[in-house]
């Protein structure tokens, strides 16, 4: 006898006008629809009825089951960025659902579309205290672009096709549906599935005003010394293109925020680097310089822009954010271009001018060749016994040439990778930009993983954040995820320890972490793994990590009190960056 | 932008201080929402001096009325942010001399109290108080005007026993607008207007584009 399980999941297959199931198996279809290949997850009691559907879509749904639920939705994050894609996460009720916090919080600062799925107690349980009840739409309001409970299994097609459209709309964020077990198991007739395009409260994309362009145009092509800065949202609109043309066409120095890095190659002469607090020194003093400054997909996050109002002061804003509230939340433009920068660039690229702006450009050079002698050498060739960061990354520039994805995880760590790793490729550096989460790195490479299957992909992780979701090792070891995991251990949680060298009179206050035996934890997981600690052996070990077929593990001993610099001490203005 | 309307931003109040400002936000009515706009004050620990929610002149259309003492730069800023929420359609902010607005509030007294020791003819006279419910033991006046008004029958009534004292929330209405029939068609359509005028605080005094 079939049975009712059995047709439903035929009907189904067939993406038959109608189909009769369960809320579970319409939410699986759902996501077939909406184009998902890759859940990452972890089951529980409130989610259970999804979970039984999700046995008989093993065929076209991959699941991963993660070990623990910030896991998961890391990993998602990572699946996202890397592949452009909506990244799927379920979990169950209470603690489940409570474990996707820090996740969420990362993903709405950074504009990372995903759909989370959350189990949840029965309708009429919910408000008694029940087993595993929270408040998870409350809980997670002010960290979700957009969240909703359904109750009834009939709301589920329309619920999911709104998630997945504003999730990946606009400036992109993290969406969660919570479904009541009930709604889970209630059996349905079902309309054919339809994708949602407008949603009449929601203005994905304002609309482009040309007027506002041409006054963009008009001061950029007055400018003397005009400065481009660009962040994710380059990204997030696949302007890659657009932005190079607009560079290009007028020969406009540009610098990147964390989250934009990789948009135009590292190589590309009009790239002048990082901007922000370990930025680099050029971009940082030359901000307080520029005559014209041009924001592009990004917030000027305090990071970025150290004290305010001695930022920029004598410089004209022209801002371009597809997201209405950032324009003049922390710098007061100029212009303000409201719009997607994919549709923006090409008519502003139109409207300027070509320049090369050479003298202006040496400037940037001049900046860059006293960082290089006073930072940069030691910091990458160092001649000390110890190693250093920075020449591990050097080693893996030299190995892979620009071509890897690099996750990182928070701290000195991260830092160093943002400012040396070279990227040829957009979609390449995945990292924690606005929340700044320890533990991030692990999780999301295996989510990189999944989303640049064909990419060598690293993930740079300190000693003190590798041992915030170490347990992420068992989803390696169960699916086979090739991350090449290389940790950088100074023995230290070294920004802490940076800042309070600099700035507490070296009290050094609970930043000397110890670690396990972190090969022998590798290898407990079956996971290949090796340590160096003499550079004579460095670059063959990366070299046998970044070759290895599989996941690998390596750790770097690298200097204790290491610091990175340059730096923006917190309360100053970008140009008084110390080079040490 | 016409030069008009450049005069008319600069008559503006001043944008330093702070001042009452009505938020009048327009919204699907879905559970949830109250949060999601409560929490936008709440993150930057700015007080909400009254909120009222109530439906609108289009069926299905919730309106918030939220009133806050702030600058109008931290005004303009939250407006921006609750119009981000996907369910809110449209976010207008105003300072008094561009809204009409009522508080309704109510005044329990003591009867006896009232009828040996004032006139109650005075003071529904005086305050424009109207007396709802009479009873032997209390009785319960309400009055309809702005916040000074319903104060000072607060203090009037102060020596006389007041028992209980309830004000609404404000409602208002905005002086310079059409409604929102016409702003939701837009709305429905699948791309945005191309005419929009928008709260001209906004885009047209800072050249910002209008969503």
């Amino acid at each position: 006898m079939e049975t009712l399980q059995d047709t439903a999941t035929k009907k189904a297959t067939t993406s038959s006008p109608t189909f009769k199931g369960s809320g579970s198996q319409m939410l699986l279809n759902a996501l077939i629809e909406e184009g998902v290949s890759t859940i990452f997850g972890y089951p529980g009691g409130a989610i259970m009825p999804i979970y039984d559907a999700l046995y008989d879509y093993a065929d076209k749904l991959e699941h991963i089951l993660v070990r623990h639920e910030q896991g998961g939705i890391h990993a998602a994050q990572g699946y996202a960025r890397t592949s452009g894609r909506v990244g799927v996460c379920f979990a169950t009720s209470g603690p489940g659902a409570t474990n996707l916090v820090t996740g969420l919080a990362d993903a709405q600062i950074d504009s990372t579309p995903l759909v989370c799925i959350t189990g949840q107690v029965f309708a009429h349980l919910l408000g008694t205290d029940a087993f595993q009840e929270t408040d998870v739409i409350n809980i997670t309001t002010p960290v979700t672009k957009w969240n909703y409970q359904i109750t009834d299994a009939k709301e589920i097609p329309e619920v999911l096709a709104k998630a997945f459209y504003i999730a990946k709309s606009g400036r992109p964020g993290p969406v969660l549906i919570d479904i009541t077990k009930n709604a889970q198991l209630q059996i349905e007739e079902f309309e054919a599935y339809v994708k949602c395009n407008h949603i009449r409260s929601y203005r994905p994309k304002p609309k482009v005003r040309v007027e506002f362009i041409e006054e963009a145009a008009k001061l950029i092509n007055s400018a003397q010394k005009p400065f481009v800065l660009f962040g994710q949202g380059v990204i997030l609109g696949t302007a890659e293109k657009e932005f190079k043309a607009f560079i290009e066409k007028t020969g406009i120095p540009a610098a990147w925020t964390i989250m934009g890095e990789g948009a135009i190659p590292t190589d590309h002469p009009l790239n002048v680097g990082m901007l922000g607090m370990h930025g680099n020194y050029g971009p940082n003093v030359l901000t307080n310089e520029c005559d014209v400054l041009i924001a592009i997909g990004m917030r000027f996050d305090d990071r970025v822009t150290g004290r305010l109002d001695k930022y920029a002061k004598q410089a004209k804003v022209v801002h371009l954010d597809i997201d209405p509230a950032e324009i003049d939340k922390n710098v007061k433009a100029e212009v303000g271009v409201w719009g997607d920068c994919k549709e923006t660039l090409p008519i502003l690229t139109n409207l300027v001018n070509e320049n090369k702006h050479e003298a202006w450009v040496a400037q940037f050079r001049d900046y860059n060749q006293q960082e290089i002698d006073q930072v940069i050498t030691p910091e990458l060739y160092p001649t000390g016994e110890e190693m250093t960061m920075g020449e591990v990354l050097r080693n893996i520039n030299e190995i892979c040439g620009g071509d890897a994805v690099i996750v990182t995880d928070v701290g000195q760590h991260q830092m160093v990778a943002c400012r040396y790793a070279k990227f040829n490729n957009t979609r390449s550096n995945v990292t924690s930009g606005g929340l700044g989460t320890m533990g991030f790195g692990l999780p999301a490479a295996i989510g990189a993983k999944y989303g640049a299957p064909n990419k060598t992909v690293i993930a740079i992780i300190g000693d003190g954040g590798f041992q915030m979701t170490p347990q992420e090792l068992g989803t390696i070891m169960q699916f086979g995820a090739a991350v090449k995991i290389l940790i950088l251990n100074n023995q230290f949680l070294g920004m802490v320890r940076q800042w309070q060298q600099l700035f507490h009179d070296k009290r050094y206050s609970f930043v000397n972490i110890t670690s396990p035996d972190f090969v022998a934890l590798a290898k407990s997981y079956y996971i290949e793994a090796s340590k160096v600690d003499q550079r004579a052996e460095l670059k063959k070990a990366l070299e046998t990590m970044i070759n290895h077929e599989g996941s690998y593990l390596l750790e770097v001993m690298v200097g204790k009190e290491n610091n990175v610099f340059p730096m923006v001490p917190q309360g100053c203005s970008v140009s008084e960056i110390r080079l040490k | 932008m016409s030069n008009d309307t450049i005069k008319y931003i600069e008559s503006q109040p001043d944008y330093e201080g702070k001042q009452d400002f009505t938020i009048t936000v327009y919204a699907e009515d879905r559970v949830g929402l109250l949060n999601r706009i409560s929490i936008i004050f709440s993150k930057r620990k700015i007080n909400i001096d009254s909120l009222n929610t109530s439906p609108s002149e289009i069926a299905g259309i919730h309106r918030f009325t939220i009133l806050i003492n702030e600058s109008y730069e931290v005004v303009r800023k939250l407006a921006r942010q609750i119009e981000k929420q996907v369910e809110v359609l449209k976010v207008y902010f105003n300072t008094d001399s561009e809204v009409i607005w009522q508080e309704l509030a109510l005044y329990k007294v003591s009867t006896e109290e009232i009828t040996e020791k004032v006139t109650v003819e005075r003071l529904l006279r005086q305050y424009g108080a109207t007396a709802v419910v009479i009873r032997k033991d209390y009785t319960v006046f309400s009055v309809t005007g702005h916040k000074e008004e319903t104060d000072a029958l607060v203090k009037a009534l102060e020596p006389y026993e007041l028992i209980e004292f309830v004000r609404s929330a404000r409602v208002a209405i905005i002086k310079d607008s059409a409604g929102f029939h016409e702003k939701l068609k837009e709305f429905e359509a699948e791309e945005p207007g191309e005419e929009r005028v928008e709260n001209e605080f906004l885009d047209k005094g800072e050249k910002i584009f209008t969503m």
